[in-house]
């Protein structure tokens, strides 16, 4: 491997930004899956997006250097994937499948009901920090459409009826 | 969470290859279960009676065929790979970034009968001589995710991966790859680039990825319904795999159907290939009460729509495409007589135009386009000249324009959406020609 390891030294300190050891740990794990180190640039935002929530600039700083690429490929990678997220989120990401089986079994009203219970509209955050929403392709759920996520749970048939039950078990 | 409504005593092994091992509830059949039902029992034969080459040719007379929506021959694509002294073994990546809409079967396979694709990984890795294979999975899969990669740790604990798989002295391993959103994904190219930690951009074509793919070297990559036939074709032969669709197509094997939209059972059902749009439909109990059909989109969410009587083709990929659609995934997604085709020919280009990767200007410039066109003649705010606007736009999204399929797949329902619902666009123009002639390039994004 030609890249520069810098696993073995001290953790790097990026604008203060400092990568958890743990997650230090989990990106050296993935790397060893590929024969370069930057093909573990997703799993790495995706590490470090677990702990914070998100991925701000310094991170991406952190993460090149842990991997020896170039920052402007982790932010061009982290700009394109539509679940690396560049700005704080609410505690819990719920993604709406807007597709076309959903379409077709009212998604449309269940989204518009989203919007009025929690006052925001896709992009958007609640003012408390607890819910983000945002559309996502085909979640692969067309038998149970309406479908969304909340975290890493996936529901559907959704009615708008149930969304204040459904959010209650997400504090 | 997907369920196969079909019980255990309609899977026969004889019959359902893909599914007859499924646990009526649901949960996943991991190694003991599987290994008691033939399960690994076509990798013990490759390596005893099978070279590279025979296994291919098995595979080509079986005539499996992409399931991934494509429909190209697999023992043909395999037979394409660069193999041979000095050429470095390759890889293996299935592709399991299932976001095609309406398409909800390889999540089924995944959760819920991981062993089957690792089977049919194996295979493909010993006829491609790849050394390594990857699982490029969506990041919403998160249970199929955990479901996956506890069989990885299970078949390599017993020896089917790892060095010297099974006592065969030849080494394969197979790892699982995450993905973070993004439908292009999903093309193969643009796949081995994400696989590769860069933009999902595909790429130009040839050299081709069994030439060069994944890091320079031969890859394959194929759908995961299409590696769980493998199996099943190594370990009974092509003629058995022919006969599973009964005469009712010239592809071999069973496919993995679906129906979703406003039918009274949606779900997933292992049938003969060539079935017909008829006989799913009654597996579905027809439309919901106080609904009739109005068309259907056969496989996806990039194929063309069709009539109610069209159901009563096979589905099969030579039919579907002669009927001027494409059977895509073959998980059909019906529109009721209450739905307007309008608002869901704009749903699907407002997908397509958010999912273009925005390498080729007619699909980042057409699609936004086009969605301003569809969402003026929804509101009822069209312009004459929109529709053969629309229609010129189709064409240019066509194929041989763009680098991949994405911007021909958009094309696609949307001009079929026209061509047989021409009037339902036609009640959304009410004003003469204006602006949107007038200025022809859209700026900014949708």
């Amino acid at each position: 491997m030609t890249h520069a390891s810098t696993s073995t030294s001290a953790p790097i300190a990026t604008d203060g930004f400092v990568l958890h050891d743990e997650d230090r740990a989990a990106i050296a794990h993935e790397r060893k899956h590929y024969p370069h180190p930057q093909a573990a640039s997703i799993e790495a935002l995706k590490i470090v997006q677990k702990r914070h929530g998100w991925v701000p600039d310094a991170a991406i700083e952190a993460i090149a250097r842990e991997l020896g690429v170039p920052p402007a490929s982790v932010e061009g990678v982290a700009t394109f994937y539509s679940l690396i997220f560049r700005q704080p989120v609410g505690r819990h990401v719920i993604l709406i499948c807007d597709s076309s089986s959903c379409f077709l079994t009212d998604y449309e009203a269940l989204r518009d009901a989203f919007f009025a219970h929690l006052g925001i509209g896709f992009g958007q955050t609640t003012p408390d920090d607890r819910f983000t929403l945002l559309p996502v392709c085909c979640l692969g759920a067309c038998d149970r459409g309406p479908a969304l996520m909340i975290g890493d749970d996936t529901y559907g048939p959704v009615t708008p009826e149930e969304i204040p039950t459904l959010l209650e078990g997400y504090a | 969470m997907s369920r196969i409504l079909q019980d255990r005593d309609e899977r026969r092994p004889e019959t359902h290859p893909l599914t007859f091992r499924l646990n009526d509830d649901g949960t996943p059949v991991m190694l003991d279960a599987y290994r008691e039902q033939q399960g690994y029992a076509s990798v013990e034969r490759a390596f005893s009676d099978l070279t590279s080459k025979t296994l291919i040719d098995e595979l080509k007379t079986a005539n499996l065929r992409g399931r991934g929506g494509g429909g190209f021959s697999a023992g043909l694509k395999w037979s394409l790979t660069m193999q041979g002294e000095g050429i470095p073994r390759g890889y293996i990546v299935c592709n399991a970034d299932e976001m095609e809409p309406g398409t909800f079967k390889d999540r089924l396979l995944l959760e819920q009968q991981p062993h089957l694709l690792i089977e049919g990984m194996i295979l493909a890795g010993f006829a491609n001589n790849a050394y390594q294979g990857y699982i490029f999975m969506r990041g919403e899969y998160v249970d199929a995710a955990r479901t996956v990669q506890r069989a990885l740790e299970e078949a390599r604990a017993a020896g089917w991966l790892g060095r010297d798989v099974a006592g065969s002295g030849w080494d394969f391993d197979i790892a699982l790859h995450t993905g973070a959103g993004r439908y292009i994904c999903g093309e193969e190219t643009a796949l081995i680039n994400s696989l590769e930690g860069k933009r999902a951009n595909p790429r130009a074509k040839p050299p081709f990825p069994g030439q060069s793919g994944a890091w320079g070297k031969p890859t394959v990559v194929n759908n995961v319904e299409t590696l769980c036939n493998v199996p099943s074709v190594v370990l009974h032969g092509a003629d058995w795999y022919q006969g599973l669709s009964q005469g009712k197509s010239g592809d071999g094997g069973t496919k993995l159907y679906g129906v979703s939209g406003k039918v009274k059972r949606p779900g997933l059902w292992e049938l003969p290939m060539g079935t017909t749009g008829n006989e799913l439909m009654e597996r579905a109990g027809g439309m919901r009460d106080g609904h009739t059909l109005k068309t259907w989109l056969p496989g996806g969410g990039s194929t063309g729509f069709l009539l109610p009587e069209h159901l009563e083709l096979a589905l099969d990929f030579d039919t579907i495409g002669n009927a001027g659609s494409r059977l895509g995934t073959g998980l059909i997604a019906v529109v009721a007589d209450d739905q307007s085709v309008v608002s869901l020919a704009r749903n699907l280009e407002e997908f397509f135009s958010r999912e273009s990767c925005g390498w080729c200007t007619p699909c980042r410039d057409g699609l936004p386009w086009s969605v301003k066109l569809l969402q003026a003649l929804e509101a009822g705010e069209g312009e004459r000249g929109d529709i053969d606007l629309l229609e010129s736009l189709a064409v240019d999204l066509g194929p041989g324009r763009t680098f991949c399929a994405h911007a021909p797949g958009a094309a696609m329902p949307m001009a079929s959406a026209i061509h047989y619902f021409r009037d339902e666009f036609e009640r959304g123009v009410t004003r003469g020609q204006g602006k949107a002639h007038a200025d022809p390039i859209p700026v900014g994004s949708v």
